[in-house]
């Protein structure tokens, strides 16, 4: 523990306007993604691999509601089963337990409404798209993506240590709080530069439309379901990420890291100059 | 000082976490709004400007192997359409079945099952892809509508193929008469080569649950365009009097028009 008396505290800027602007669209724009999708799986609470649907033969995933009548919610994983009444598969809509794969205060619309649904999805996704290619513009014209987010090779070699201080939650508080370390800059590039991308590109391997214009990109994925499928598996990822992401802003100082990303402007420790 | 911090930590995510909850609280209520409407209208509309900026009128859906063909073709919304003059028609095996081509054209003619299935013929092996999320692989055999409306000769108004079928649905409104089913695509589509009629599925006569005796393919977008129990094709300079208004009853149920996604 350093000393309090020796240190004081700097505040630096630390992120442009462009960045946060862009954060915060991106914000708004995948909560949306992220309940309208949920809304759209349960309209077919199925997970298939291949070109077409199995209908309940063989789903890699399926969430449902069993028993006569039907009073069991279930998650069913690769052939395994868990049961998740009142959350999963059944729950209560204006007190009655309902048959639906995610519960109503988790989807967009709450209500079961498909359409709604889709309309939120598809202007959303438009809006995350743009806001996207923005910030990737941006980032690539300024150099700040290489910049900030690029590891160089002693920082790769270094990854015990940073692994270390994330496993005892001990995170930098000085200088080095104002960079990236080389976890951050590995899960910020691996979201950034391949689950987004990756996202987009199975979503629409699942429209016709664009599968007459581009045949193989549902191939690419091994069929259309199976790019559905894929579109599910990284939404949850996503949601990991975002989690794992308000985890870190909690240990490191919320209101600090809530300041830096609204008005740009960091406080950092710093020794105090003898 | 710790303790102020705390306490502003715990407003912020207080504050945060009311503002989340009203925002999707409100969200419903913005959606089913007129400005909220036209917002989400937005995104169709530019699903639509840019796919047909990709799609020529003559990129063709990808059609796929024999092999490919799934083992049962799961049959959505109606399958047995409880419509008298329907249930006489299938009752004789669809021998006194007339398709009626009409509205915008220069020549208006009834055409019977045999009639068309002696016309130059099409078959393709595509996906269907339903709006739920659902896929299924079918083989299907039909005469091309383009064949259909250049016998009719369309007029220059003409914009729209409407189709109206047999099958009745779900109405909101109990004392009115149960709405038909209808759909209707635009010139781009309706001229499209994998744009058929079809009566067979798989090698066989089109199936009840499927559709019999004809129902539309428009391989380009998703299973609700695709109409079944066709009774009549209409050529229009627009839909919007047409039931709701929308250019079909999923249409007027809230979904998209444009159904390339």
């Amino acid at each position: 523990m350093r000393d309090a008396a020796l240190s004081r505290t700097r505040v630096v800027f630390r992120h442009p306007l462009t960045i946060r602007v862009a954060h915060w669209i991106n914000v708004v724009a995948m909560t949306v993604l992220l309940l309208s999708g949920l809304q759209i799986f349960n309209a077919h609470p199925e997970l298939d691999l291949g070109s077409t649907s199995s209908f309940g033969a063989h789903p890699i995933l399926a969430i449902g509601a069993t028993g006569d009548p039907r009073d069991r919610g279930y998650v069913q994983a690769f052939g395994r089963r868990l049961y998740t009444t009142g959350v999963l598969g059944l729950s209560r809509v204006d007190g009655q337990p309902t048959e639906r794969a995610f519960p109503a205060w988790i989807t967009l619309p709450a209500e079961q409404d498909l359409a709604t649904g889709r309309r939120w999805h598809f202007l959303f996704a438009w809006i995350f798209v743009a806001n996207g290619l923005v910030y990737l513009a941006i980032g690539l014209l300024s150099g700040r993506l290489r910049r900030r987010l690029i590891p160089t090779g002693a920082e790769l070699r270094g990854i015990g240590v940073s692994l270390r201080e994330h496993l005892t939650l001990r995170f930098p508080k000085g200088e080095e709080a104002t960079r990236y370390n080389v976890i951050q800059k590995l899960a910020y590039l691996i979201v950034v530069l391949a689950l987004l991308p990756l996202q987009i590109l199975a979503g629409l391997a699942m429209s016709p439309g664009f599968d007459a214009v581009a045949p193989w990109l549902p191939e690419a994925f091994g069929g259309r379901q199976s790019a559905r499928s894929v579109h599910f598996v990284i939404a949850m990822l996503l949601v990991l990420f975002v989690f794992v992401h308000l985890a870190m802003v909690l240990l490191t100082g919320p209101i600090n890291q809530m300041r830096g990303m609204i008005t740009g402007w960091f406080a950092i420790r710093t020794q105090k100059e003898a | 000082m710790k303790r102020k911090a705390f306490d502003r930590r715990r407003f912020l995510l207080g504050g945060l976490g009311l503002g989340g909850a009203l925002a999707l609280g409100g969200c419903g209520r913005l959606a089913s709004s007129r400005t909220g409407q036209t917002a989400l209208q937005a995104g169709d509309d530019a699903t639509k400007f840019v796919q047909r900026l990709l799609l020529t009128p003559q990129t063709l859906a990808h059609e796929f192997p024999a092999s490919a063909i799934s083992a049962s073709f799961y049959a959505n919304g109606s399958t047995d359409p409880d419509d008298d003059a329907y249930k006489a028609l299938a009752a004789n095996g669809f021998a006194d079945y007339r398709l009626k081509i009409g509205g915008l054209v220069a020549t208006p003619f009834e055409i019977s099952l045999d009639q068309l299935r002696a016309l130059p013929a099409r078959t393709q092996i595509t996906r269907h892809d339903c709006v739920e999320g659902w896929s299924a692989i079918g083989q299907w055999t039909g005469v091309p509508l383009r064949a259909l409306l250049e016998r009719a000769g369309l007029k220059p108004q003409a914009r729209y193929v409407v189709c109206r079928c047999f099958d009745t649905m779900d109405s909101d409104d109990p004392d009115s008469a149960p709405p038909h089913y209808y759909e209707s695509i635009d010139l781009v589509d309706a001229y499209h080569p994998q744009t058929l009629l079809a009566y067979a599925m798989n090698g066989a006569p089109l199936g009840v649950p499927h559709g019999a005796p004809l129902r539309l393919r428009v391989e380009r977008q998703l299973g609700y365009k695709m109409a079944k129990y066709l009774k009549a094709i209409e050529v229009v300079d627009s839909f919007a009097n047409i039931d709701g208004g929308k250019g079909g009853y999923w249409e007027d149920n809230g979904y998209d028009w444009y159904a390339g996604i």
